[in-house]
C-alpha cells in the first residue's frame, strides 16, 4: 500500500505545481473559489450520504427480521442501543429520523445544490466566480458545522431526535414524550438553524450571480437548463427556508422558554402542563410551507442536470427548451400553494383540503410536459451511453413512476387510506429520493473531469448504475404493496398484527435489495476516490458538449478563463444541427451568415 | 480475531480492486483508449440492458401483482369505502396504463436509438402542436380525476346523520380509549386538567373536580414540605417552586368550571371502554377524536377511515359500517379476524403497538353489549355521595378565595 501511496503523491504533485502560490489552508480549507467550495460540498455530502445509507440498512434489518440479533448492529450501536444485537425501539425511531433528515437536507439539498450550483453557475454563465466568494465560503462552513452537529447528535446518551424528519410537536417539544426529544432534539434544531443559514447564503449568492454576472451574449433564454433549474431552486429556497426557520425558532421557544405556540391542553408524564391555546397544526402549516417546495428544491437541480446530460449524450437539442423553462417556473410557483396535501388528515377543514387537491394535481401537468420532452429528446437521438446518461435516463423513469403515485396521494379521498403508510414511503423515495440521487450521480459522472481534471472509470460506472437502479426499484417498488395493505410507516415491527402477516416476505425482499443497492455504492466510492488521484487525465471537452464550462482549461485556476471570458452567440443545444460538420457547436462559436439561432 | 480477519479481507479486497483498476488503466494507455470514448460494444451492451431491464421491471411488477394482489386494500367495510375503492380502481387503470406506456417508450427509445457513427441525430428543437397535445391530454385526464375525486371526498366528509352514534376516540401514549355518551345521548364535558388515574379522560363532574383539586392541594403541601426540609441545588428548588405555581393556577382554573354552574351530570352515564369497542351495523358513527399528549392518528384501514388526534382540539370523522365482524370472519375463513384501530402518526417508543379491536355487530347485539358496560359513575354510588357533596359545595367559596 505504501508504494501505491508514494506513486500517488508523485502523480498528484506536478498537477498542482502551476498554481499561484497559495497556502494549503487558503487553497483547500478556507477557499473562496467556487470550484473548491463545490468539491468541499460534494465530499461532505458523500460522507453524510454514507452515514445515512448505513442507518437505513440498520433499520431495514429490524424490519425484515424483527427482534433478531445482528452482531453488526451491536458493533455499531453498542450495548445501549442494540443490546444482544437487537435494535432498540427508541433507536429505531432515531435512525429513521436522522436517515431522513440527512438524506433530504444534507445530501439532496446541501449536497446537490451546493455542489452543482457552485460548480456550474459561474462556469456555465461565463463568470469569474460567484458574486460573493466570502458568502459562498461562509455557506459551506455553516453547512459543515451543521453536518457535524447532526452526526454528533447520534452519540447523545438519550438518543438522536426520533420524531420523524418532520418533527411534529408536541412529540418533539416535550422531553417527557420520548427521551430523544431532549438533547438530541436540541441538537437537531441547532443543526437545522445553521443549515438554513447556509442554504440562504448559498441561495442568495446563486440568484445574484445568475442575474448579474452572465457573460456578453448570455441572455436568459440562452442559459443552459441546469442554470434555470438552479435559479428557480435558489428562489424557492430563499422564499421557503425562512419559514422553516420561523417554525424551528418557535419550537425552540416552546421547548425552553415556556411559550405555547404549538402546545395546548397536554397531560403527560403524570402532570398537566400549563400551555393552552397553541396548536400543533400551526407547526404543520409552517413546516410544510417549506416542506413541499423542499421536494422541488431537491428535484429541480436533478432535472436540470439530466436535461443537460440527456441533450449532450443524445447529440440532439433538448426538446421544447422554452416549455422546459416554463414548466420549471410553473412547478416552482405551484409548489408554494400545495403544502396542505400533507395535511388532509390533520383535522384541517375538508373544504381547504379540496383546494389543495386541485392545486396539487395541477403540478402533474408541467411534470408531464417535462417527462414527455425528455422522451422526445431521446427519440431519434444518437445515444451515447456514458454512465451519466444511464443515470439520467434512470431519472426520467423514476420521475415518471414515482410521480404517478403522487396522483393517488394528492387525491384526498384516496389519501385517507394510504396517508402515512408505506405507500407514501414508496412514492417519495422513488420520485424524490431515487430521481434526485440519480441526478446527483449523473452530475458527478458528467462533471467529474471538470471538478478533478480526471476521468471516472466508465466500466465501474456501468456496474454502479445497473446495480443501483435494480436495487433502487427493488427496494421501493414492493413498498407500494406493503402500503396498500395498510401498513403504517415508522413502525418498529408488525408482529402484533395478524393483518400484516402478508408483508413479511416483501419486507425481507426489500431489505435484501437494500443491502444489494448499498453495496453497489462501494463501487462508486472506490471509483470516485481512486479516480481523483489515479484516474485517466481529462481532456478539455470530453463529452463534446456545447456549454461554456468546457472552454475552461482542465487545470483549475482562479477566474476560470486565462484570457477574456468567451462571448456567447447561441443557445447551448446546437447538437447535430443541419449544415454543420460536427455534431456539436459550442455556445461561443459565432453564428455563420444566414444561420438561424434555433 | 474475527474483526481482524474481516478487516484483512476488506483491505485485501480494496488492494485487489485497486490492482485490477491499475491493470485496466495501463492497458487503456497502451491501447490509447479514452474513458470518454464509449465503444460501440459498450453502447450496444447498455442498450440491450435497457431492454432487459424493462422486461425484468415489468415482470417484477406483474409478479408482485399476482403474488400480493389480494393483499392490497383489505375488503372495504364501510359505506363510503366502496366508493373510495371504486375511485382507486379508476385511478389505477389510468395510472398503470401511463406507467407502462411511458416507461416502455423511454426504454424502447433508449434501446433503439443507440449511437451509430453513420447516423446523425434528428435536429428537432420544438414543435408547438406536439407540446400542446401533451399539455392538453394530461389536463383533461386530471380534470376528470380531480372532479371525480372531490366528489368522493365531499361524500366521505359530509356531516353524519342526526341520529348518528357518537363515539369518542381518545388517544394517549400508547393506547386508545373509546367513550359512548350513555343513556342521555350526551357526551359529558371533559378537560385535561381533571385527568387522574381514576379519570383518564378528564371528565368533568362535581366529584372529579373535588378529587383533582384535593390531589393538587396535596401536591402543593408535599412540594412545600420538600422545599422546607431538603437541601437541594437552586435550579431544582426553582423547578419545585414553578410546580407549586402551576398547581395553584390549575386549581384556580378548575374551580372556574364550578363557577360556570353548568350541568356536569351528563358525564355520569358515559361509557368508557378499552381494548375493544363495538359498533352497530348500518348506522352512521360520528367519531370525535382527541389526544391528551402528542399527535396520534386514528387509522381504521378496513373502513377507509383516518383522522389525526391532536391535543387541544377535537377532530371528526364519520362512516357507516356495512359488514359485521362475524360475516368478515366467515368470508375470510378466519375465526380470529378483527377490525382494528391503529395509530398512524409516530407518537413515541411504542407507537408500533397502539391498537384497539373494533367489533361490528347487529343493532340488537350492540345495544346488549352497551347495556353490559359500566357507566362512568354507578347510579348507586351517586345516591350515596349526594349528602357529602352538599358539604363540599359550601366549602367552595372560601377555598376559591384562598387560591
Amino acid at each position: 500500500m505504501s508504494a501505491t501511496a508514494e506513486v500517488q503523491e508523485a502523480h498528484a504533485h506536478p498537477h498542482e505545481h502551476h498554481h499561484e502560490k497559495e497556502s494549503f489552508v487558503s487553497k483547500y480549507i478556507f477557499s473562496q473559489d467556487h470550484k473548491m467550495i463545490s468539491k468541499q460540498f460534494l465530499t461532505t455530502a458523500i460522507f453524510m450520504g454514507i452515514i445515512a445509507m448505513m442507518l437505513s440498512v440498520f433499520f431495514r434489518l429490524q424490519l425484515a427480521w424483527p427482534g433478531e440479533s445482528f452482531e453488526i448492529l451491536n458493533y455499531f450501536l453498542g450495548d445501549r442501543w442494540a443490546p444482544d444485537g437487537v435494535l432498540d425501539r427508541n433507536m429505531y425511531l432515531s435512525l429513521v429520523t436522522i436517515h431522513g433528515t440527512i438524506m433530504v437536507f444534507f445530501v439532496l439539498t446541501g449536497g446537490l445544490s451546493g455542489t452543482f450550483s457552485n460548480l456550474l453557475i459561474p462556469l456555465q454563465i461565463g463568470a469569474r466566480d460567484m458574486a460573493s466568494g466570502f458568502l459562498n465560503m461562509l455557506s459551506y462552513w455553516f453547512f459543515l458545522v451543521s453536518s457535524v452537529i447532526m452526526v454528533a447528535s447520534l452519540f447523545v446518551e438519550t438518543g438522536a431526535a426520533g420524531g420523524g424528519w418532520t418533527i411534529y410537536p408536541p412529540l418533539s417539544a416535550l422531553e417527557q414524550a420520548m427521551p430523544s426529544s431532549g438533547l438530541g432534539m436540541t441538537l437537531w434544531l441547532v443543526s437545522m438553524a445553521l443549515f438554513i443559514a447556509s442554504s440562504l447564503l448559498g441561495g442568495l449568492n446563486y440568484i445574484v450571480t445568475i442575474l448579474n454576472l452572465r457573460t456578453k451574449g448570455m441572455k436568459m433564454t440562452r442559459l443552459p437548463l441546469t442554470i434555470w433549474a438552479f435559479f428557480i431552486t435558489a428562489v424557492l429556497g430563499v422564499l421557503s427556508f425562512p419559514v422553516l426557520f420561523a417554525a424551528v425558532l418557535l419550537l425552540i421557544m416552546d421547548r425552553s422558554m415556556g411559550t405555547s405556540f404549538y402546545l395546548s391542553d397536554i397531560y403527560i408524564g403524570g402532570e398537566a402542563l400549563d400551555p393552552v391555546g397553541g396548536s400543533p397544526i400551526l407547526y404543520e402549516h409552517l413546516f410544510w410551507f417549506l416542506g413541499h417546495p423542499e421536494v422541488y428544491i431537491v428535484l429541480l437541480p436533478a432535472l436540470g442536470i439530466s436535461s443537460e446530460v440527456i441533450a449532450t449524450n443524445s447529440r440532439k437539442p433538448i426538446f421544447g427548451y422554452r416549455a422546459m423553462i416554463g414548466s420549471i417556473m410553473a412547478i416552482g410557483f405551484l409548489s408554494f400553494i400545495v403544502w396542505g396535501h400533507h395535511m388532509f388528515m390533520s383535522g384541517m377543514n375538508p373544504f381547504l383540503g379540496s383546494v389543495f387537491v386541485f392545486t396539487t394535481l395541477l403540478i402533474a401537468i408541467p411534470s408531464a410536459v417535462k417527462a414527455f420532452n425528455y422522451i422526445t429528446t431521446i427519440w431519434k437521438g444518437n445515444l451515447v451511453f456514458t454512465p451519466a446518461m444511464l443515470f439520467s435516463i434512470g431519472l426520467v423513469s423514476t420521475f415518471v413512476t414515482g410521480g404517478l403515485t403522487g396522483i393517488i396521494l394528492a387525491d384526498s379521498a384516496l389519501d385517507i387510506n394510504v396517508h402515512d403508510t408505506y405507500f407514501v414511503v414508496a412514492h417519495f423515495h422513488i420520485v424524490m429520493g431515487l430521481s434526485a440521487i440519480f441526478g446527483m450521480f449523473a452530475g458527478i459522472y458528467h462533471w467529474f473531469p471538470k471538478m478533478f481534471g480526471r476521468m471516472l472509470n466508465s466500466k465501474l460506472g456501468y456496474a454502479h448504475f445497473w446495480m443501483t437502479i435494480v436495487g433502487g426499484y427493488g427496494v421501493f417498488f414492493p413498498m407500494h404493496f406493503v402500503g396498500m395493505a395498510g401498513a403504517p410507516r415508522r413502525y418498529y415491527q408488525y408482529t402484533d398484527y395478524p393483518m400484516f402477516d402478508g408483508i413479511y416476505d416483501l419486507n425481507v425482499l426489500v431489505t435484501t435489495f437494500a443491502i444489494f443497492a448499498a453495496s453497489a455504492q462501494a463501487i462508486f466510492l472506490f471509483n470516485f476516490f481512486w479516480s481523483i488521484f489515479r484516474g485517466q487525465r481529462a481532456t478539455q471537452n470530453p463529452w463534446k458538449s456545447n456549454t461554456l464550462e468546457w472552454t475552461t482549461p482542465v487545470e483549475h485556476m482562479h477566474g476560470n478563463w486565462p484570457g477574456a471570458i468567451p462571448v456567447v452567440h447561441r443557445w447551448p443545444y446546437d447538437y447535430s444541427k443541419p449544415g454543420k460538420e460536427l455534431d456539436y457547436v459550442p455556445q461561443n462559436v459565432p453564428l455563420t451568415e444566414g444561420e438561424e439561432e434555433h | 480475531m474475527e474483526k481482524l480477519l474481516l478487516l484483512l479481507v476488506i483491505v485485501l479486497a480494496v488492494v485487489g480492486i485497486a490492482q485490477i483498476a491499475k491493470v485496466y488503466q495501463v492497458s487503456s494507455e497502451l491501447q490509447k483508449r479514452r474513458e470518454e470514448d464509449i465503444s460501440p460494444t459498450s453502447n450496444k451492451v447498455n442498450a440491450n440492458l435497457w431492454l432487459l431491464f424493462m422486461i425484468a421491471f415489468f415482470g417484477f411488477f406483474i409478479w408482485q401483482f399476482i403474488a400480493y394482489g389480494d393483499m392490497l386494500l383489505p375488503v372495504a367495510a364501510s359505506e363510503h369505502g366502496a366508493a373510495v375503492d371504486q375511485l382507486f380502481n379508476v385511478n389505477w387503470i389510468i395510472l398503470i396504463t401511463v406507467f407502462f406506456i411511458v416507461n416502455f417508450l423511454l426504454f424502447f427509445f433508449s434501446w433503439k436509438y443507440v449511437h451509430s457513427k453513420n447516423r446523425k441525430a434528428y435536429y428537432f428543437a420544438h414543435n408547438n402542436k406536439l407540446e400542446l397535445v401533451w399539455t392538453v391530454i394530461p389536463s383533461i385526464a386530471l380534470a376528470f380525476l380531480i372532479i371525480y375525486g372531490l366528489n368522493v371526498w365531499n361524500t366521505v366528509m359530509a356531516d353524519p346523520a342526526d341520529d348518528a352514534l357518537r363515539v369518542q376516540l381518545y388517544a394517549k401514549q400508547f393506547d386508545w380509549t373509546a367513550r359512548y355518551p350513555g343513556e342521555d345521548g350526551k357526551m359529558g364535558e371533559s378537560d385535561y386538567l381533571l385527568i387522574t388515574s381514576q379519570n383518564p379522560l378528564g371528565l368533568i363532574t362535581n366529584e372529579t373536580i373535588e378529587t383533582r383539586v384535593q390531589e393538587l392541594r396535596d401536591g402543593i403541601t408535599k412540594t412545600e414540605n420538600k422545599l422546607a426540609t431538603e437541601i437541594m441545588p437552586d435550579d431544582q428548588a426553582a423547578e419545585l417552586e414553578d410546580r407549586i405555581g402551576s398547581y395553584k393556577r390549575q386549581i384556580a382554573k378548575i374551580l372556574n368550571f364550578k363557577k360556570s354552574k353548568k350541568d356536569f351530570s351528563t358525564a355520569y352515564d358515559d361509557i368508557i371502554v378499552k381494548g375493544e369497542f363495538h359498533l352497530p351495523i348500518r348506522r352512521d358513527v360520528a367519531f370525535e377524536i382527541n389526544s391528551r399528549d402528542v399527535i396520534h392518528s386514528a387509522y381504521m384501514p378496513h373502513f377507509r377511515a383516518q383522522m389525526n388526534a391532536v391535543p387541544g382540539m377535537t377532530t371528526r370523522f364519520s362512516y357507516k359500517p356495512t359488514i359485521t365482524t362475524d360475516s368478515m370472519r366467515t368470508v375470510m375463513d378466519d375465526a380470529e379476524f378483527n377490525y382494528i384501530l391503529l395509530c398512524n402518526k409516530v407518537c413515541g417508543s411504542a407507537h408500533y403497538n397502539m391498537q384497539m379491536n373494533i367489533i361490528v355487530e347487529s343493532e340488537e347485539q350492540f345495544e346488549q353489549w352497551l347495556s353490559e358496560q359500566d357507566p362512568f359513575v354507578e347510579p348507586e354510588s351517586l345516591e350515596a355521595t349526594e349528602e357529602s357533596e352538599e358539604d363540599n359545595v359550601e366549602e367552595d367559596g372560601p377555598l376559591a378565595e384562598k387560591n
